[in-house]
């Protein structure tokens, strides 16, 4: 008994150490902005691997969605004679919820697990180890410019998933179902408010990227440097990172539309 | 005891431990400048460690290490960099960058540290290929190049800065005879050639022996024997005997500490 609590503890106190080194490292990869000069090109080559590289899955999974949200939106609201609020529908759960919760688990799979395993190869080939003998601080040279590509990356692939995943819902809602165009977008664009959906939708991609790339980079640089290890990391990276989506998704959630 | 008088490196009272197990205990080794330093002992004795160590990427538990009087552990960070400039490191696995030609892995050092015009770089990253003999080879990708080669790109850019100290952690591990002979070669022609200082990590006897110009032999935490290849063939403890001769066991054991063999096969039959 005593052994289960002592293990539990010590199972506590790993995390929290753990936890702790991950946002030391954090700060240091971010304080280690490097010039914007050298910086630039690095960045853009990241945010063609890590955001380019997913939209398709990006927009493929947005249509799909969009086009479900339709077919059942209209299904329950046919009943009640309502069909023309499924574009409102379609809208404000793909803006508040969907886009950036199924974007971020979305890139989490494609772009978090690809940082992960890429960081955790350098380290096991020395690589990081010869840029720190070199005098390059690897934190600058390969976390930062992956760390900013996909926070930024990720709300835009987030804004992406939603248009598509609209144009989705009135491909099926409209061109399929025949709800009266004009009351589809007409309902639509009366009940999104720009601030209470729009933004607060953005705000939580934000919230997400930031979270699932510094997971990402983290596991990456502080894998065991094995391919057993790398493989274990690169699984922490995705179940992490879709608990830590999950989560915080419940949390902003009631912070945000609690009080309603 | 040979005596060395221009020492660069001066590792004093090192002490370093991996979780419970000491790597080093209290350990003196004195780097000569200019020359080619070894420093041998059977796998696993922390001789990787113990660049890395020198190199600042560990941090040790006590003791000192002097780079030309700098304490390197107790550098900060941008100091730390600094004086890394003044290293080259050959890695065990060579460590090219995977995302680069052969080219631009040479010029990297260059890139970061100078501000060159772009044709005098190219010059200085052919001059280097060509000290390596792979100046054909530039336009290679790391994956195109055999081991070998790869080791020789990864001294090409070590020496691009033109470093005082060049470390080599196990050069000739896993090569043909051809290209260790190649490797042997280059190491000790491009020391004379540049008057840097090498310090060489190897367990292979023959090779090292054959152009160190001192050579420390590690092995359980200490420097169990050091001096000139000649003084260590004529050596007589017979721990240092078994390293040299290449004897599988004796006074160094072949075995990691266990249980005793008999009573530990009897425990499985017991429990089964
Ligand atoms: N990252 C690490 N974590 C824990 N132990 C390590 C680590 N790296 C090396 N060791 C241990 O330190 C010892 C010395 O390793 P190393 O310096 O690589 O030996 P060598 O290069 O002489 O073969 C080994 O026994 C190894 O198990
Ligand atoms: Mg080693």
């Amino acid at each position: 008994m005593v052994e289960l609590i002592a293990a539990t503890g010590r199972a506590g106190l790993n995390r929290v150490a753990a936890f702790g080194r991950a946002a030391i490292f954090l700060m240091q990869s971010l304080v280690a902005r490097p010039a914007p000069l050298q910086m630039l090109p690095l960045l853009l080559r990241q945010i063609y691997v890590v955001g380019v590289q997913s939209l398709i899955i990006i927009i493929v999974s947005g249509l799909f969605i969009g086009m479900v949200l339709g077919l059942q939106g209209y299904t329950i609201l046919v009943a009640y004679g309502s069909e023309q609020a499924v574009g409102q529908m379609v809208a404000l759960s793909l803006v508040r919820e969907l886009a950036p919760v199924v974007t971020a688990l979305l890139f989490a799979g494609r772009a978090g697990s690809a940082l992960t395993a890429e960081i955790g190869l350098m380290k096991a080939t020395e690589q990081l180890a010869s840029l720190e003998m070199i005098g390059v601080d690897p934190l600058r040279r390969i976390v930062a410019p992956r760390f900013w590509a996909g926070f930024l990356c990720l709300p835009i692939l987030s804004a992406v998933f939603a248009l598509v995943g609209v144009y989705g819902g009135a491909l099926v809602g409209v061109e399929w179902l025949g709800i009266y165009e004009g009351s589809f977008w007409a309902n639509m664009q009366n009940s999104v408010d720009f601030f209470d959906d729009v933004l607060n939708g953005c705000i939580k991609a934000v919230v997400f990227g930031f979270v699932v790339t510094w997971i990402a980079v983290y596991q990456g640089y502080d894998s065991v440097p094995t391919s057993e290890g790398i493989s274990q990391a690169t699984t922490r990276t995705v179940v992490y990172a879709s608990l830590a989506v999950l989560g915080l998704d419940f949390v902003l959630t009631a912070l945000m539309f609690g009080d309603l | 005891m040979t005596q060395l008088d221009d020492i660069i490196i001066d590792v004093r009272g090192l002490t370093f431990y991996r979780g419970e197990r000491a790597i080093f205990r209290d350990v003196d080794i004195q780097v000569p400048r200019g020359k080619i330093t070894a420093i041998m002992g059977p796998s696993g004795t922390g001789k990787t460690t113990l660049l890395k160590l020198i190199g600042g990427q560990l941090k040790p538990d006590s003791g000192e290490i002097l780079l030309d009087g700098q304490n390197v552990p107790s550098l900060g960070r941008r100091a730390l960099f600094r004086i890394r400039e003044r290293m080259g490191m050959l890695f065990q696995s060579g460590a090219l960058f995977t995302d680069m030609s052969v080219y631009e892995n040479v010029a990297f050092p260059l890139r970061v540290h100078t501000r060159l015009p772009e044709e005098m770089v190219r010059d200085l990253v052919l001059m280097k290929l060509q000290a390596v003999g792979l100046r054909g080879a530039r336009d290679l990708m790391p994956s195109e190049l055999s081991g070998g080669m790869a080791r020789r790109v990864a001294l090409a850019r070590a020496i691009a800065l033109d470093p005082d100290v060049l470390m080599y952690d196990e050069p000739f591990t896993g090569q043909d005879p051809i290209a260790m002979g190649v490797l042997v070669n280059l190491i000790k022609r491009l020391n004379e050639a540049t008057g840097h200082t090498s310090i060489i990590v190897s367990h292979d006897i023959q090779e090292t022996m054959g152009i160190a110009d001192h050579i420390y032999i590690l092995a359980d935490g200490g420097v169990i024997a050091q001096g000139s290849p000649e003084q260590l063939m004529a050596e007589n403890s017979p721990q240092v005997k078994q390293f040299i001769d290449g004897l599988p066991d004796g006074p160094v054991p072949f075995h990691f500490p266990a249980d005793d063999y008999q009573s530990d096969l009897m425990l499985g039959l017991n429990n089964g």
